[in-house]
């Protein structure tokens, strides 16, 4: 078994407050239904929906000193909105995931192989 | 034009190859060696492509199967001098290229530990060596749709393909596309590199997942014999060499044919073939003796390859006994009905445009339609051709302007003409489409 990270990312404009609430609504559902899907599929490992990109704060080292900076670490309209971690057989398997969950967010999903200890 | 069957070869990077230290007990013959290498390249590229399928199931890894036909070929060199040619090379190459890589692998600690996988999962149990060569040539299907998968983009598929599959050396892929042989080597090792990183599956796509998994590998067979029909065939030995257009046509169709042994029900492989070879049969008419573009209507059809007209025909003939039309035995069928006309004014335009209808409800692009708008322009004029035109977004394709230059000139609206060979010029991709274009513009 392998493990993938799906991630998807908002661009600033496609923003989920913008959905009228029935359809959030029912992408929540679609979601729901999926992930149990994947769980019984024995696929799902982890997922996560993340707070809004301009919430967070990136920490850095100096010289043994923490700093800290309001937002995020690239200042880009695209973030990271959330991911997937699954287990999946090889990539093939892998995709055919990542593409219901594309279908059911309506947004691309990039997909990663987690890299081994050996490369 | 060779179509020597549908063998692979594989031909090692290097002609000196790593020596595993083995030192013939009767010395070198130099003489005889030099008389035979070519023989034995020759032998071991044939032979070397369903060894090199069986390495990767083996090992489960491409670069140890490269590494292992290397080994295997700088053995070769010095066995078969001394030995003959063995009676079946790819056997030969398979359990050498693998003696060879358990060899390697034991040196390496990453390896030894790769190894004790590799027994525990059975996939190098002692002693059926006979068994290993897959008869069905599954290995060959599976490392195929490996090297088009879909994740891969088309560069690295078509990269890998003929690699892997047609045996070239780097630096002969990298000449056939025009790129720096050091460019050519970085996009096989990302393209290896992620087959391994995301664990792309090396296995034969089940029957549900064909219709997405098929068409990359078609399009790359098209797409390597399109890359070498838009020169003209070879005058001299230089373009005999690895890299010029007939190597590629040559590769285009070894490929095809290939895939129709290997998977003779799928309707759309025979069309490809049909296609390719149909498409192959006018190209010697195609260009001058200078280089020089000539069309269709232009041609000398007695330069048309009967042989492969007929083959063609044939193929296209058992496509239609299917009754599953795709667009490549759509755009076969085309073909086929140019073949049959003696002379340009023989042509069945009629039917072409029904082709077109077909076609253009299946694939809906706008170079179909610009194409079916070819040949309404025969049946129905140039104008209502140029009409069909006008509703089609092809402005940086120069062969929509060449289209329209030349229905603008049949009308005889000639300024406007002018314009558009211009334009078609400016855009045309090779040097022989260019200079065709603007001579006609003068």
């Amino acid at each position: 078994m392998n493990q993938y990270l799906f991630s998807l990312h908002s661009d600033g404009a496609s923003c989920q407050t913008d959905m009228a609430p029935e359809e959030m609504q029912q992408m929540f559902q679609r979601i729901q239904a999926l992930e149990s899907e994947m769980k019984s599929g024995g696929a799902w490992m982890f997922s996560a929906r993340l707070t809004e990109s301009d919430s967070a704060t990136v920490v850095r080292d100096s010289n043994g000193e923490t700093l800290m900076t309001d937002g995020p670490y690239a200042e880009s309209k695209e973030y990271l909105a959330g991911f997937y971690i699954i287990q999946a057989a090889d990539l093939d398997a892998a995709l055919v995931w990542a593409g219901k969950v594309s279908a059911c967010v309506g947004r691309p999903i990039e997909v990663r192989a987690f890299a081994g200890f050996q490369s | 034009m060779s179509s020597s069957g549908d063998s692979a070869r594989f031909e090692p990077e290097s002609v000196d190859g790593p020596h595993s230290g083995e030192v013939s007990a009767h010395g070198a013959r130099a003489p005889q060696q030099e008389l035979d290498a070519e023989q034995i390249g020759r032998t071991f590229r044939e032979g070397s492509g369903r060894a090199v399928a069986a390495l990767i199931r083996l090992f489960g890894d491409i670069e140890v199967a490269e590494d292992a036909v290397q080994d295997a070929f700088a053995l070769a060199l010095k066995s078969w001098v001394k030995d003959g040619l063995p009676s079946n090379p790819s056997a030969w190459i398979l359990t050498t290229g693998r003696n060879r890589a358990i060899d390697r692998l034991r040196r390496e600690s990453l390896g030894r530990a790769i190894l004790g996988d590799l027994v525990r999962e059975q996939s190098l149990a002692s002693g059926e060596v006979d068994d290993e060569l897959d008869p069905l040539s599954d290995d060959q299907l599976r490392l195929i749709f490996t090297c088009c998968h879909p994740a891969l983009a088309s560069e690295a598929q078509v990269a890998l393909t003929l690699r892997l599959i047609g045996g070239l050396p780097t630096r002969e892929v990298a000449r056939s596309f025009l790129v720096e042989e050091a460019t050519m080597a970085q996009r096989l090792v990302r393209a290896k590199r992620k087959i391994k990183s995301e664990h792309i599956p090396y296995r034969v796509p089940s029957e549900s997942e064909l219709p997405t998994r098929l068409p990359p590998v078609l399009a790359v067979a098209y797409l390597i014999y399109n890359a070498g029909s838009g020169r003209a065939p070879a005058s001299g030995v230089e373009d005999r060499c690895a890299g010029g257009a007939e190597d590629l046509c040559a590769e285009g169709i070894r490929l095809a044919r290939l895939l129709h042994a290997l998977m003779p029900e799928e309707p759309e492989v025979t069309g490809l073939l049909s296609l390719l070879l149909l498409n192959e049969s006018r190209r010697g008419a195609r260009f001058a003796a200078d280089g020089s573009l000539i069309s269709l209507r232009e041609q000398a059809r007695e330069g048309w390859n009967p042989q492969l007209i007929l083959e063609g025909q044939e193929l296209l003939r058992a496509c239609l006994r299917r009754d599953e039309p795709g667009p490549y035995q759509l755009q076969a069928a085309i073909q086929a009905v140019h073949a049959d006309a003696a002379r340009i004014e023989d042509t069945d335009w009629a039917q072409i445009v029904a082709i077109y209808d077909e076609l253009l409800h299946m694939t809906g692009t706008p170079v179909v339609a610009m194409n079916r708008a070819i040949a309404v322009a025969e049946v129905d004029g140039p104008a209502a051709a140029l009409t069909l035109l006008e509703e089609l977004e092809l402005d940086s394709y120069y062969s929509f302007h060449a289209t329209r230059a030349d229905l603008l000139r049949r009308l005889e609206r000639l300024d406007e003409a002018k314009l558009a060979y211009r334009r078609a010029a400016e855009l045309a991709p090779t040097e022989a489409e260019r200079e065709f274009l603007k001579a006609r513009a003068n």
